[in-house]
């Protein structure tokens, strides 16, 4: 252990500000350096292009023996993006743990101490974990495409990047994922505990659709396309159906993410820590 | 301005619970203040309450002049050490220093500097998860230190620690008042305090007891009690015994003297010609006296109390 006079020896450091900038420098540190943010990302990384890959490989050695039917039904680019499915369920997750993880650990006194005016905190994590997610998905759906397209091109049943709307809607993927990640943040910073976090995470996007099937059938395709999951998911789809348009969809459900941060920023403010 | 923290009237309710109330104190730079009180007194409260981490139910406390999230570099104006765990389990140490110095622009060097000065090179790559109380301790010390702050503030600091981090925390407490700067630090320990703080608010339930200067303090709260131990101890007894002052034997040749000095009775033996053969003001009482003071305002009373 060192001597006490050192600590009179150091430097003495010049009075720096907070800025909105260094919290975003101190988030990205915190971001990357954790566990949980590896393993979920390589999740969402390995299952985009990995289950695209496999899903396609099974769907291009099926084709010949399918029914007229089944054929008709068929979407290349639908299999193309399975692995969106699961890469979801990891972001979304991880965007809860990014802030409920430090209301577990007491990390969050840390933070606000820091940063007592607290809002740059939300907003960094926002920014960085959307950048994060955002520049991880997109060389990610990128890949899965071109994978799944190499495999259909052997049988013909490939759709290429210039047909109408496959561009949007692979890039649309990552656009939607990163969303995604974002309903989660807000979501974990409404509700400061894990568990309440991903269960909330989870219902609003999977367990509220099935639900919806109570209502009377007019009732739920009408309420239905306008569900987060739907809404979001909207992007991804070239073929029509009962879902909104792409573009207002993911919009739609950008607007929940961002009701949700909203929702947070005002109690974030408001609470005792 | 000068670095210091004034509370006026601060209170805090937790539902129904009254934790901190109605509190005002000034902590002055360039001496240590301690903050003394039972667990539960309502210390760390407080100092939440100091933070901004909690908001007041009523009352106002302000760092250096201004509300702490008001000011452009808190941890330069404040560096705090809280009671309770504020670290990530699954960061390593240096990663969460370099976390909350980036909030300042305090550059990588400092954060090096810091986790060398505690002592915590060998296991700044591990997870502070698999830290010991002694070494979170430090951690949060380092964190504490990293921007330079005009006050320091710590709660409960030796908790957890072994004698020699004990004795070092003693040290850099001094050192940092001796740089001038508030140094304000709570303990449930009278002895620790009494060994650490020149200056001393004790707390019990919330409400101010005392604000006063250490030596007074402990002048105050070991009441005056003297061993005398002479051969003519019931003669002694006579000439010292007033409205003020109880005398109690405790064996033959053996008595203990309530409400005078030590320099009281020794003079008062001369006088008349008594014979001493030992006179100990009684400071072994320190907890005891304390505990006197704040009984009424101990919140969880054991049973045997």
């Amino acid at each position: 252990m060192s001597t006490v006079a050192q600590v009179t020896r150091l430097v003495p450091m010049p009075p720096g500000r907070v800025t909105q900038l260094r919290v975003i420098r101190s988030e990205w540190t915190k971001l990357r350096s954790v566990r949980s943010t590896r393993w979920s990302l390589a999740t969402a990384v390995v299952a985009t292009i990995g289950i695209a890959a496999l899903a396609c490989a099974i769907a291009a050695h099926h084709y010949a023996q399918m029914s007229p039917h089944d054929r008709a039904d068929f979407h290349p680019l639908e299999v193309n993006l399975a692995g969106v499915q699961l890469a979801q369920l990891a972001i979304g997750v991880l965007g809860v743990l990014t802030i409920t993880a430090e209301y577990s650990t007491g990390m969050i006194r840390s933070s606000f101490t820091a940063v007592p005016k607290r809002l740059p905190v939300l907003w960094a994590k926002a920014i960085v974990y959307g950048l994060t997610v955002l520049a991880l998905m997109i060389p990610s759906v990128l890949l899965a495409f071109l994978v799944g397209e190499s495999l259909f091109a052997r049988h013909h049943i490939n759709i290429p990047f210039s047909h109408p709307g496959v561009a949007r809607a692979v890039i649309g993927a990552a656009l939607y994922l990163t969303v995604v990640g974002l309903f989660g943040l807000g979501l974990g910073a409404i509700i400061r505990n894990t568990a309440g976090g991903i269960s909330a995470f989870a219902g609003i996007m999977f367990v509220l659709p099935p639900l919806m099937n109570v209502l009377p059938t007019s009732w739920n395709d009408a309420a239905s396309p306008y569900l987060p999951l739907a809404a979001g998911e909207s992007i991804l789809s070239i073929t029509p159906g009962n879902h909104l348009s792409p573009w207002v969809g993911l919009a739609l459900f950008a607007g929940y993410a961002a009701a949700a941060l909203a929702v947070a920023a005002v109690l974030l403010v408001r609470r005792d820590t | 301005m000068a670095a210091l923290i004034e509370a006026r009237g601060l209170t805090k309710d937790y539902g129904d619970k009254r934790a901190v109330d109605g509190l005002t104190f000034t902590v002055q730079p360039g001496i240590v203040t301690g903050f003394l009180g039972p667990n539960g007194s309502g210390k760390s409260t407080t100092m939440r309450l100091i933070l901004g981490l909690d908001r007041p139910t009523a009352g106002d406390v302000t760092v250096n002049g201004k509300h702490y999230r008001d000011h452009a570099a808190p941890l330069h104006e404040v560096g705090t050490l809280l009671e309770a765990r504020s670290v990530h389990t699954g960061r390593s140490a240096s990663n969460h220093l370099l976390a909350m110095a980036q909030t300042h622009g305090i550059p990588r060097r400092r954060v090096d500097e810091l986790i060398d000065l505690v002592g915590l090179r060998e296991v700044a790559k591990k997870r502070a998860g698999k830290f010991s109380l002694g070494m979170g301790q430090r951690l949060g010390i380092a964190a504490a230190l990293l921007g330079d702050p005009r006050t320091v503030m710590l709660d409960e600091p030796v908790n957890g620690l072994d004698p020699e981090g004990i004795h070092w925390i003693r040290h850099l407490l001094r050192d940092l008042a001796s740089e001038g700067r508030t140094v304000f630090v709570s303990s449930h320990l009278m002895s620790e305090m009494a060994l650490t703080a020149d200056h001393l608010i004790v707390v019990g339930r919330g409400r101010l007891i005392a604000d006063t200067p250490t030596h007074e303090f402990l002048q105050q709260a070991s009441g005056n009690v003297v061993v005398v131990r002479s051969p003519q101890a019931d003669a002694l007894r006579g000439h010292v015994l007033g409205p003020d002052v109880t005398v109690v034997a405790r064996e033959p040749g053996l008595i203990e003297v309530h409400g005078l000095t030590a320099q009281q009775i020794g003079e008062t033996a001369a006088r008349h010609g008594i014979v001493l053969h030992e006179l100990t003001p009684q400071q072994a009482s320190l907890e005891e006296a304390f505990m006197d003071l704040t009984r009424d305002d101990v919140e969880f009373k054991t049973a045997a109390a």
